[in-house]
């Protein structure tokens, strides 16, 4: 048998090609986001960036209408953007099999919650997968397609970062060629009114409680819900991470009820395993849904009490609550500085914001890498919601405090940002005849999920050339008659640029254009540098932010700027900064 | 055997990924259960990044915790001193002696520390330094300073040479396979 270490978002993309899948959507968010990239690497499988969750998840529901096995990926606040879509599909069922992987994000690497999608799938009564490693993500995937099809469901495969982000040990097979199936048109089944909705919503509880048969019986056997009896003085029921965690830190000390499929959940199952151990815990990262199930059921168990609701778990946070055993280690006696990530050198978000920066701007912010600007020394976000707020958000806080606020507000969204959902909040402002400024951080790449292409870049997910969206077209489209064009590296153009744009009582685009400074087809200037004799160690330049500039002392006993050439690609944004010319163009 | 635990630590963007990569692959080849735990993603760049590597017969979680670590590859000292605490006691820290400052250190809102090394030599231990940087400028590029730790630490981690030596021509891009190996042999006499 051939094996592979994959990471378990390469694993699920692996199980979808064996699983015959035809049709894959998403849009990028981390950490789902390998498992599209890795699917667009098999020619066998149709891929697309799409560009929201929504879209995604429509044209994977319509491709399982029209009979292939379909797929789309997404982050967990992406399935918020779907949930729409999601909450009816589950109605209405499937033709060929439809699985939607969402990523949850314990502990908050890179998203701004912690939200717990078991949630969506309980409350959208979609049947929901969680594996917890790579193996699984590979077979469950393959397992969700059987289901997808047998139970006539779509089905949500449930990540965390730590396993999709984890390398193990993968066993590959062949792909199962299941082609397309036929399509019959069936008002009753597709077509979601009043009346045929009430008729669907009996189908979908009757689905779920054969599903719950299922757990109970045929998903034991299958190896989805696993039981493994040691020791029963304690028993513990966990899925996912947290059943790694459990297990790495009990060892045999412990027996487990593994659940592969958490929802639903299991009966019979539960009761019969609660029956066989002395003490009951539930080990769950997030919300306590599977210890809440339990006391539903009427079985005593331990969960939340003991475990927090707050952050990722490890092995050490169910050995310090269960065991006495204490970690012995040594540290650091001094205080050490955090950190935090920063903008990239040659970021072309840098220049805008320095150039606004001293405006004394509210800055409506968004979601992407010039998220980060938010932080010291930079300083330049307000607020910071979710995928689009920065734009309707914006309008709001202008009609909460007037047309002279207004004059000193902007938002600021990225290229793929903007056209996820920031074009609807554009059309809100021109319709209501707002008189906000918007600008379009256009970096030509989704960055900050690791550079997706993306409708506005003219490129596919295979790389190949297609149709761009042309925003200054879009924006007149909507109704915005102001629509410029700066680049950021010109400072003083920027800020001319944005301060003519405010001054309007009317609704104004300003788009800040660069490609994203680590693209490969972006050239870089040489390594600025730093004239010791001009430098006046003021450290005026310090205020961009840039991580290749910082101050080192001379022979002579003076601090001056000290530019690291390594990470320096010439960008300039610090020359702007420093009023005594010591910092020039390299040479 | 039971669970080796090999902690990756540095600042994003300095390649720590592709080290833990090799390492995943060499210890699956051997026939070890095998698992590596990564961050992903550009925000991470300029930030504190670690990657995980367990090896063994049967290995159940993907992360270290604090005293676990049998190894820690360091490719910064100030991460070397941040994660110190996941060094189990008698384990190895291998360090770069290259340092990056952060943020907070660049705008002058905080200090780096001094010695760092040595303070942590002083603790009892067990430290390797290298001129990770150094030697990778040797090899012919800055950018396989990750392949000169991961010579450094192949030393204690007693699994043949020529195994990584392979597992490297394997994995890295085909013009690099020279500078790479270099890199390795440098890490690996230093």
């Amino acid at each position: 048998m051939k094996k592979a270490l994959m990471l378990g978002n390469e694993a699920v993309a692996r199980g979808l090609w064996e699983a015959g899948v035809n049709v894959v959507s998403s849009y990028p968010g981390t950490p789902s986001t390998e498992i599209t990239e890795f699917v667009s690497k098999y020619d066998d499988i149709y891929s697309e960036w799409a560009p929201n969750e929504k879209v995604a998840f429509e044209v994977a529901f319509g491709a399982a209408t029209g009979g292939a096995r379909s797929f789309c990926a997404m982050k967990h606040v992406g399935l918020n953007v779907a949930a729409d879509p999601l909450y009816t599909a589950s109605y209405i069922g499937v033709n060929g099999g439809m699985v939607c992987a969402v990523a949850d994000d314990p502990g908050m690497h890179s998203s701004q919650n912690e939200q717990d999608s078991r949630h969506h799938a309980i409350a959208s009564k979609t049947p929901m997968l969680e594996p917890s490693d790579s193996a699984e993500c590979c077979t469950f995937a393959k397992i969700a397609y059987d289901l997808s099809e047998r139970f006539n469901t779509p089905m949500l495969l449930r990540l965390s970062t730590r396993v999709s982000h984890a390398r193990s040990i993968v066993e590959l097979n062949d792909r199962n060629e299941v082609g397309v199936k036929d399509y019959k048109k069936d008002v009753m089944k597709n077509v979601m009114m009043p009346a045929m909705a009430r008729g669907a919503h009996v189908r979908v509880e009757e689905k779920l409680r054969a599903m719950t048969d299922f757990a109970d019986t045929e998903a034991v056997e299958a190896g989805i819900n696993t039981v493994e009896y040691n020791d029963r003085k304690i028993g513990i029921i966990a899925a996912g991470t947290s059943y790694t965690y459990a297990r790495e830190a009990m060892g045999e000390t412990a027996s487990y009820l593994k659940l592969g499929m958490v929802n639903p959940l299991p009966v019979k199952l539960i009761k019969d395993f609660a029956a066989k151990v002395e003490k009951l815990y539930v080990i769950e990262e997030l919300d306590g849904i599977i210890e809440a199930h339990c006391i539903k059921l009427g079985v005593k168990v331990t969960g939340k009490d003991l475990f927090s609701l707050l952050g990722e778990y490890s092995q050490a946070t169910v050995r310090n609550t269960l065991t006495d055993e204490k970690a012995d280690f040594d540290a650091f006696d001094e205080e050490i500085p955090a950190r935090p990530p920063v903008l990239c050198a040659g970021c072309p978000h840098r220049g805008l914001y320095y150039a606004l920066k001293g405006m004394g701007l509210y800055v409506s912010g968004d979601i992407g890498c010039y998220t980060l600007g938010a932080q010291a020394p930079l300083s330049m976000m307000d607020s910071c919601v979710c995928m689009g707020a920065s734009v309707s958000g914006l309008h709001g806080f202008n009609l909460a405090r007037g047309k002279e606020q207004a004059k000193k507000s902007i938002a600021v969204i990225g290229d793929s940002t903007f056209i996820h959902s920031g074009i609807t909040g554009l059309i809100d402002i021109a319709y209501n005849k707002g008189i906000s400024t918007v600008i379009v951080l256009d970096n030509s790449i989704t960055g900050m999920t690791g550079h997706q292409n993306n409708p506005a870049n003219g490129l596919t997910i295979k790389g190949d050339p297609t149709v761009a969206v042309n925003l200054e077209a879009l924006a007149r489209a909507v109704g915005f008659s102001n629509v410029v064009v700066v680049d950021p590296f010109d400072i003083e153009g920027t800020k001319a640029a944005v301060k003519a744009q405010l001054e309007k009582e009317e609704p104004s685009l300003i788009i800040s254009r660069r490609p994203c400074a680590l693209l490969k087809t972006v050239k870089h200037e040489k390594p600025v540098t730093v004239n010791e004799d001009k430098c006046i160690g003021c450290k005026a330049c310090l205020n961009v932010g840039c991580p290749a500039l910082s101050f080192t002392k001379r022979e002579n006993g003076k601090a001056l700027a000290t530019i690291d050439v390594t990470q320096c690609v010439g960008c300039g944004v610090c020359a702007s900064a420093c009023r005594f010319g010591a910092i020039g163009k390299g040479e | 055997m039971s669970v080796k635990n090999i902690l990756i630590v540095g600042v994003g963007g300095q390649g720590t990924l592709l080290a833990s990569k090799l390492m995943g692959k060499c210890f699956m080849n051997i026939g070890y259960d095998v698992k590596v735990s990564e961050v992903h993603g550009m925000s991470q760049r300029g930030g504190s990044v670690v990657t995980y590597v367990r090896y063994g017969e049967k290995v159940y979680s993907p992360v270290i915790e604090k005293g676990e670590a049998d190894i820690i590859i360091s490719f910064e000292q100030l991460e070397s001193a941040r994660w110190l605490p996941y060094l189990k006691k008698g384990g190895v820290l291998i360090s770069s002696t290259q340092k990056i400052d952060p943020m907070p250190v660049i705008m002058g809102k905080a200090e780096y520390p001094s010695d760092i090394l040595s303070k942590i030599r002083e603790k009892g231990v067990e430290l390797v330094s290298v001129d990770a940087l150094g030697l990778a400028l040797e090899a012919g590029t800055a950018k396989c300073a990750n392949i000169v730790l991961l010579g450094a630490a192949v030393r204690f981690l007693g699994i043949d040479k020529e195994m990584w030596v392979d597992i490297i021509k394997s994995t890295v891009p085909e013009k690099t396979i020279d500078v790479n190996l270099k890199a390795f042999e440098l890490g690996y006499m230093a």
